[in-house]
């Protein structure tokens, strides 16, 4: 029984990165109907910010952490609004399959630029946060893995607040249901579509640092693997469903660590995905979407 | 195309004569051993550090008179780290310089590309650092200094079970390298024959950041110690994830794990655990210690495992050519062949049926930041 809720925590705590990297694909195709492949390398980023900024801020504070987050959160921002207006913007209305390969040339442009500026040797991530464990019994539960889950559901709360309660997210409902009668009623596309770029970004880079707290060995690729499965949560959860995303991360988190945990770990990757597709095959718009007929 | 002939043929001149008349000045003719070795290129400090060692054994056999009444000449070839450079130098080796012995590479892919060109010319090879089993494979002319990735796995099984008592050990490996498999397999069966049980099995792939959930696993299996085959980044944080799940058994690596950045990224968590490898600079039995001494002095510079096992294969090729009492290659392989309790400074090395030798390693533990000398372990 220790075990399984053990494995439940280290799931969740896992599950809690995938699901913050899947709001942002998942907010992004929600507005303008694309996958944004580079959102793994804005991940990436972000813990390079927390990085170079953990150099300057002391170590094992909670103001420290505070700060590096708030800071990796706001450069992934701008780094996630600069690659909107310079890639897609330029190629709004194009097909989306164009805009598709860019967002794979984006992403590629990241990583390897990476390699050059921050090198491709793994580095260490600085203890931003002081650490401890907590003992239950036969649960060790760390405050890393306590941020990780306490960070991610505030930050899941403040987006459903920000999407339903205020004015911008109010636009970008709109203007994910019709931009064009969006347009007509005087929302200013361009800014709400700059704004969910943002959004979406900032909680990638909350995502990086997260991680990086929790694996604190980061890389320029070390973006990929993590990417791939929050989509596969994205889609799991149902694609531009916020809710969805977060479900999606979820369960994938805590699917994947029972499989680590068992006999057939050789198998992790194989056996989560073969979930994702059973779910499909019963549910094709996912978990919490809703299935839209394409009206003619 | 013609100056460039005759200038060709005019440094040719001196080797073509001094062939002929080998035979004659045979007595005076310095022995020749071909090294090659990284000396430039992206793993410049392997053989950088490796042809130190080797000039040490040939200066020091030099100057007490070297071998068989001849000096010593060392030939180093620089393979500049690259794929096909050290077929070329090797041959140039045997076919122009005609050593006597070929002493290289540390790395197991250069030797494997240069052990079918020694082996067809009959001139023994002899590797520092190829731990790759097929190495030795390639005919029988190639020999190594270094322990093999198997009898790794071997001396960390014995090292659990008689100095650290452990009973019940679950091993994580990764499934992704053919060296980790190796390992965990020879591990398994020394640590069970030994009265030892695995408790539990667990695997990861290579750049895997998450280890918890095999981690939870083997607690929840009740292990008194896990072996970990593998390299240190994922190591460190397997160390750093084990430590936070408040697991306090001891984590047992291989000689992947030794690197800087196994106690940068793992921290206070690699504490306490034991690697095993070729050599401890600070072990305190007195051949090390005296070699040590002898290495700063020459070099300024201490000694680390690849200068050792260059000083020791140039020793071993030496000593070999004593006993053969020629540098006729077949007769030098049978006297190599046949060495027995060689004092090598990484342990005495007897040469095995398949020319791998059976030699000690030494257990490390990391102690205030710092891999720190615990015992040898003979197989």
């Amino acid at each position: 029984m220790s075990e399984f809720l053990q494995q439940l925590i280290n799931g969740l705590s896992l599950g809690a990165i995938y699901a913050l990297i899947a709001l942002g694909y998942t907010m992004v195709y929600g507005v303008l109907r694309f996958i944004n492949f580079a959102h793994s390398d804005v991940f990436m980023v972000g813990s390079f910010i927390g990085y170079y900024l953990g150099k300057h801020i002391p170590e094992n504070t909670v103001w420290g952490g505070i700060v590096i987050l708030l800071g990796a959160m706001l450069g992934c921002a701008l780094l996630g609004m600069l690659i909107e207006r310079l890639a897609y913007r330029p190629l709004r209305g194009a097909a989306t399959l164009n805009v598709l390969i860019t967002a794979i040339g984006v992403s590629l442009l990241l990583e390897y630029s990476g390699q050059v500026f921050f090198g491709a040797t793994p580095r260490t991530f600085p203890a931003v946060f002081p650490s401890a464990n907590f003992n239950f019994g036969n649960l060790v539960i760390s405050t890393n893995q306590i941020i990780v889950i306490a960070v991610a559901a505030l930050l899941m709360v403040g987006l459903q607040l920000i999407v339903y309660r205020t004015k911008i997210g109010t636009a970008m409902r709109a203007v994910s249901l019709n931009p064009k009668a969006a347009q007509l009623v005087g929302v200013n596309n361009d800014v709400v579509i700059s704004f969910t770029f943002g959004l979406g970004s900032a909680l990638a880079g909350a995502g990086g640092i997260l991680y990086a707290l929790n694996y604190p060995s980061i890389d320029p690729l070390m973006g990929v693997m993590p990417g791939l499965k929050a989509f596969v949560a994205a889609v799991l959860g149902g694609i531009g469903n916020i809710p969805g995303a977060a479900l999606g991360g979820l369960l994938l988190g805590t699917v994947e660590t029972f499989v680590n945990g068992s006999q057939w770990s050789t198998y992790k990757d194989a056996i989560a995905f073969a979930i994702l597709i059973i779910i499909l095959l019963f549910r094709p718009a996912g978990l919490l979407g809703k299935f839209t007929v394409e009206k003619v | 195309m013609i100056p460039a002939l005759r200038s060709l043929a005019a440094r040719f001149a001196p080797f073509l004569s001094a062939a002929l008349f080998t035979t004659a000045a045979l007595a005076q003719d310095p022995i020749k051993l071909g090294e090659f070795a990284s000396l430039t290129g992206k793993e410049a400090v392997f053989g950088q550090n490796v042809t130190k060692g080797t000039r040490l054994a040939v200066e020091e056999t030099n100057a007490a008179g070297g071998v068989l009444g001849r000096k010593i000449e060392l030939i180093t070839e620089d393979d500049q780290s690259k794929p096909g450079e050290s077929a070329t130098v090797v041959k140039k080796l045997i076919s122009r310089e005609k050593v006597a012995v070929v002493l290289g590479e540390i790395t197991s892919g250069r030797t494997l590309e240069a052990a079918p060109i020694a082996q067809a010319a009959k001139v023994p090879l002899i590797s520092p650092g190829a731990t790759n089993v097929e190495v030795t494979t390639k005919g029988n002319y190639i020999f190594r200094t270094c322990f093999i990735d198997d009898f790794q796995g071997t001396v960390m099984a014995k090292f659990a079970r008689e100095s650290l008592r452990l009973s019940k050990v679950a091993i994580l490996s990764s499934v992704s390298s053919a060296q980790s498999v190796g390992l965990a397999k020879y591990f398994r069966e020394r640590f069970t024959s030994g009265g030892g049980t695995i408790s539990a099995d667990q695997k990861y792939g290579e750049g895997d950041k998450d280890f918890r959930a095999q981690l939870t696993a083997i607690k929840a299996a009740g292990a008194d110690g896990i072996f970990i085959p593998g390299y240190y980044a994922e190591a460190a944080l397997i160390c750093k994830q084990a430590r936070d799940l408040g697991m306090k058994l001891p984590l047992l690596g291989v000689d992947g794990w030794e690197s800087p950045d196994l106690i940068a990224i793992a921290g206070t968590a690699a504490e306490g655990c034991y690697i095993s490898t070729h050599y401890s600079p600070e072990s305190q039995n007195p051949v090390v210690v005296a070699f040590n001494e002898r290495f700063q002095k020459r070099w300024g510079v201490a000694s680390n495992a690849l200068s050792v096992l260059g000083y020791d294969t140039a020793m071993l090729a030496i000593d070999a050519i004593r006993r053969a009492g020629t540098t006729d290659g077949s007769k030098v392989r049978d006297a190599l062949a046949a060495t027995k309790n060689f004092p090598a400074v990484t342990g005495s090395i007897t040469f095995d049926a398949q020319r791998n030798p059976t030699k000690s390693a030494v257990v490390l533990t990391v102690k205030n930041g710092k891999f720190t000398f615990v015992q040898d372990v003979n197989p």
